[in-house]
């Protein structure tokens, strides 16, 4: 191979790279049940102070990753609420997480359905990379140690959270 | 009779220019489509103005209230980056990754100018040393021997 050929090569393979790496870096996580749930300190959506998830460490935690502008965010919401006001005796909390929005528009939404868990605010789509998530509304249980339990990529209404989210907390811890 | 009316010029006047900078101040200075074709919907991953998305009429909202608000294109965009991301911006960002999105066409360009400086170079030199002055003096012995071939072959 001739020093010209050699160094088309070589300006090819760092093309491809460049395109490689941009593509790697951009993609969302793939996470699984079993798989330890993605963590960060984020600031809290009213009121100032900040959270996470480790806070809640020993305890079950329904994770729910939502957008004021989500229909499905909206209509599972009081579900949600019920859920946690029936439950919260049982060491589980819901943690919301908003992402992909505003927070005037996020805040608007709180003040509309008024949950009393507590809420986090993503800017873009950080949060929502760090769990694989395709769009909104996603819910992830977490177990007390801290580890998937169970992955919904979608809604919840009061029927899902009695078959599949009750039964794991009723488990124990996971 | 002279001087009321001087009064009460000079009194329209007084009101004119206090009036003409809350009326300047009134006028949203950024159009909205002037920054919805440099921002992104980060959901839907197309700009702005193209997205119809329920994400992208919430975000046509902010602007519009950035805007009446008083708010410059600039402002505008960087409290876009603040609620959304960097990935708001439609245009790359100066650094990190980004950065490559302006440094690749550079050192592409850079790499082909030289190319082409360096080619044309050998292409004149190689030129130049064709065109020299032609060899003087008698063909050599085969030289010869194929003219002759060639004029007995052409009957010449």
């Amino acid at each position: 191979m001739g020093t010209r050929s050699f160094l088309a090569f070589l300006g090819v393979c760092a093309v491809i790279a460049l395109l490689a790496f941009g593509l790697l870096s951009k993609g969302s996580a793939t996470i699984e049940v079993g798989d330890k749930a993605p963590d960060k300190v984020l600031p809290a959506l009213e009121g100032g102070g900040r959270g996470s998830l480790a806070e809640y460490r020993g305890s079950w935690v329904l994770v729910n990753l939502w957008a004021s502008w989500c229909e499905p965010c909206r209509d599972e919401a009081p579900a949600l609420e019920d859920f946690y006001r029936a439950n919260r005796d049982r060491d589980f909390v819901v943690l919301g997480i908003n992402v992909q929005d505003n927070s005037e528009d996020a805040r608007a939404f709180v003040g509309e359905f008024r949950p009393t868990y507590p809420q986090l605010r993503s800017v873009g789509d950080e949060r929502s990379e760090a769990y694989g998530s395709t769009g909104v509304p996603e819910n992830f249980l977490v177990n007390p140690r801290g580890k998937l339990a169970l992955i919904q990529r979608g809604p919840v209404d009061e029927q899902f959270l009695r078959e599949y989210v009750d039964p794991l907390i009723d488990g124990g811890r996971g | 009779m002279r001087r009321a009316l001087a009064v009460a010029l000079m009194g329209l006047l007084a009101f004119g220019l206090a009036a003409a900078p809350q009326a300047l101040a009134a006028q949203p200075q950024v159009q909205i489509s002037d920054v919805e074709d440099e921002v992104m919907c980060p959901v839907c991953g197309t700009l702005l103005e193209l997205a119809d998305s329920p994400q992208a009429r919430r975000e046509k909202a902010l602007v519009r209230r950035l805007i009446d608000e008083g708010k410059s294109k600039e402002e505008v965009k960087d409290e876009l980056v603040v609620q959304y991301g960097d990935d708001v911006l439609a245009v790359p960002g100066g650094s990190g990754f980004d950065l490559s999105a302006y440094l690749v066409p550079a050192i592409a360009l850079l790499i082909a100018v030289v190319s082409l400086a360096f080619g044309v170079w050998r292409w004149r030199r190689d030129g130049d040393s064709r065109s020299g002055p032609p060899s003087s003096g008698t063909p050599d012995d085969g030289d010869a021997a194929r003219l002759d071939a060639d004029i007995a072959r052409y009957d010449l």
